[in-house]
């Protein structure tokens, strides 16, 4: 398990690493946006909430960069993140757990779903390299290019304005209870559909490049002639020897796009007004709500790294040489 | 995305793809058997030079863009949300603003960002990546732990936190950051190309010689990168580009400049989608992605230069057929024109 207990330092000092940035940043950077907050704010923010934004962004220019740093740290354990400006008086916390299941839900379903699709394209382009299957090449890497909110944009405005189909904003219908019920479940469902689809639709072209590049190096290797010698069939060939092998870098190409992913995501909640965190990082943003987007950075950072060691157990579960000592 | 699954690529495999023979060109022609070596190679593949020609179109208007713009692009005027017609190519938006002029003034914007930013950050996973590549030990653990956490730490929200906290987000500004965020990825695969080279039999000849490590890294190792820095940097520019133009659609830098995103973010907030007013976003649109294609063209061409199993479009369907090759799994196709004797072509195993 040595494989495993070196990622494991690795993502706790990352960890470390992101909460560093989001402790230097705010004091780095000019001006202290958030000192004129409160003072405009005096009276309405409660005095422990003002004491905890001070320590967040440093406004407290008597203790050691040191303390504040310590500081710092004790807020986060106590899950503290100061209070939104935008959400006033919500906790950042409250706020950021409100739209993290629904990020959660968007990204990993569609990302589920255009990487198993992009592999199996992927699989079927490089086995068969050469033929007209190359000229979907061109096409995905058309939709790879151009910018997820764009897509997002024309897709909102064939979908939802000109055919009508589906809603153009929101994540579920606004006239029933949240509950774990099928009309429920079917208004996220039929909610998601376009901001998942255009997920699907620019983040899947990476998966069949990737695969189809693997796949045509790993088919010239011996094991694959091997089996074509032995007369096995080529779909047992393809799937069973080539394609087995050309699917580890994915899964470790995986975890490395995952940000780029999330990223893209971020933007396609803002075009949809879907309530998960990145549509609350818009928010942040456009009404400058400093401890917000500080709060989001951490918990899509945090994040990030839970989905990247999953990926690593994947890995580790699916390619030997990484179990072995030494 | 394809920036991601061109460079993600293991250390062997980089070994690997860099000990195939770069002159073994496809169709090769008749001149190389008078003992000349082709030159610009790279130019040959079709794809690298459509990628060639739509970026140097941009950078035509990047230059001349202000000169040759119909309209000034803040200029208010009585056509109000005009589709496109012959006074206003592209329309106009809200406020009877030239559209066209809005994205011919912008690309000099876009450009020179994507570009600053890709140089940066270029340089900077040269540094970092072929410092810990060559140097091995205790600092390539820091250095390549430092890029690791910067490839694993989500760029977008990075780069939108900073941004959003600077007073003034301008144009160079916006390159920085996205240098400072987005260099991890080139270092990464440096260092892996950099481990392999490093104990090649020619630096280690250069080292008997007693030559020094800084030589050595630029004059030995730095050439054989080429490929690899150029298509790096080529991936950085799109990564560059569409940061930047997201950063201004949802309104991180000032709206005062003009840039794509800045036309888009426009659109978005006078809600050009619900009023079916497409020639407001589809034309940026447009251009953002034939920019972002003709980059991505230009890196296919660099992957095809370096690793001659990727070229396949070089050789279409079409033109196999034609020449009745049968494209089998395991062998790269490669045309004997040099030996007239011989008309029926051969296949050739590479590995």
């Amino acid at each position: 398990m040595k494989f495993l207990l070196r990622r494991s330092i690795f993502y706790v000092i990352t960890a470390w690493a992101a909460v560093t940035i989001n402790f230097i940043i705010p004091r780095l950077l000019p001006g202290d946006p958030v000192a004129a907050i409160i003072a405009k704010n005096q009276g309405k923010i409660p005095a422990e909430a003002a004491e905890s934004l001070r320590i967040l962004f440093g406004l407290d220019d008597s203790l050691s960069l040191w303390d504040q740093y310590v500081q710092y740290w004790k807020l986060l354990f106590q899950g503290d993140l100061g209070l939104s400006f935008t959400f006033f008086p919500t906790p950042v916390a409250d706020v950021v757990a409100q739209g993290l299941p629904w990020t959660i839900g968007l990204v990993g379903i569609s990302t589920i779903i255009a990487f198993t699709i992009g592999t199996l394209v992927g699989t079927a382009i490089g086995w068969r390299r050469g033929t007209w299957a190359d000229s979907l090449l061109p096409i995905t890497t058309f939709f790879s290019t151009v910018p997820y909110f764009w897509l997002g944009l024309i897709v909102v405005a064939i979908f939802s304005v000109n055919l009508g189909w589906f809603p153009s904003s929101g994540s579920y219908d606004r006239g029933l209870v949240p509950a774990f019920d099928w009309p429920f479940i079917s208004s996220v469902i039929y909610y998601g559909t376009l901001p998942a689809l255009t997920i699907v639709l620019s983040s899947i072209s990476g998966w069949i490049l990737g695969m189809r590049n693997m796949m045509v190096t790993v088919s010239s290797e011996d094991y694959v002639t091997v089996a074509h010698a032995k007369g096995l069939s080529a779909r047992a060939v393809m799937f069973g020897y080539a394609a087995r092998n050309a699917v580890l870098p994915q899964i470790s190409s995986f975890a490395l796009s995952l940000g780029f992913i999330v990223g893209g995501t971020l933007i396609m909640e803002m075009i949809f007004s879907y309530q998960g965190i990145g549509y609350t990082l818009y928010q942040a943003v456009s009404t400058h709500d400093y401890p917000l987007m500080q709060g989001c950075f951490l918990v899509i950072t945090l994040s990030v790294l839970a989905a990247n060691i999953i990926a690593d157990f994947v890995y580790a579960v699916l390619d030997p040489r990484t179990r072995q000592e030494g | 995305m394809t920036v991601d699954a061109n460079l993600v690529t293991e250390a062997d495999e980089l070994a690997r793809q860099s000990q195939a023979p770069k002159t073994g060109f496809f169709s090769t022609p008749k001149r190389r058997a008078a003992g000349k070596p082709p030159r610009l190679l790279f130019l040959r593949s079709s794809k690298a030079l459509w990628g060639i020609g739509i970026l140097a179109f941009f950078t035509l208007i990047a230059i001349i863009g202000p000169w040759i713009a119909p309209y000034d692009p803040d200029a208010p005027s009585q056509a109000l949300l005009q589709p496109p017609s012959w006074e206003h190519w592209v329309g106009t938006d809200h406020l009877g603003r030239d559209i066209l002029s809005q994205l011919i003034v912008g690309t000099r914007y876009v450009l020179l960002v994507g570009f600053v930013a890709g140089i940066a950050a270029t340089v900077l996973g040269i540094i970092v990546g072929v410092t810990s590549g060559y140097l091995g030990g205790a600092g390539d653990e820091t250095l390549s732990a430092l890029a690791n956490i910067f490839l694993v730490i989500p760029q977008l929200p990075l780069i939108i936190i900073i941004a959003g906290q600077l007073p003034a987000a301008g144009g160079l500004t916006v390159a920085l950051v996205i240098a400072v965020t987005g260099w991890a990825w080139g270092a990464r695969v440096l260092r892996a190309q950099t481990l392999s080279l490093r104990r090649r039999d020619f630096v280690e000849a250069a080292r008997a010689n007693g030559e020094r490590s800084h030589r050595i890294i630029l004059f030995e190792i730095l050439p054989n990168l080429t490929a690899i820095i150029a298509s790096g940097f080529v991936g950085t520019v799109t990564f560059a580009v569409l940061s930047q133009i997201t950063l201004a659609f949802i309104g991180v830098t000032p709206v005062s400049d003009w840039n794509w995103g800045t036309v888009l973010f426009w659109a978005q907030n006078n809600l050009a989608l619900q009023r079916g007013a497409w020639w407001w976003f589809v034309p940026a649109g447009l251009c953002i992605a034939l920019l972002g294609m003709a980059l991505t063209l230009i890196n296919f061409g660099i992957d095809e230069f370096v690793n001659p199993r990727l070229r396949s479009t070089s050789a279409n369907a079409r033109s196999l057929k034609r020449r009745r090759i049968v494209p089998r799994i395991g062998f790269t196709p490669v045309v004997r024109t040099a030996h007239p004797a011989a008309p029926r072509t051969r296949k050739e195993p590479t590995a």
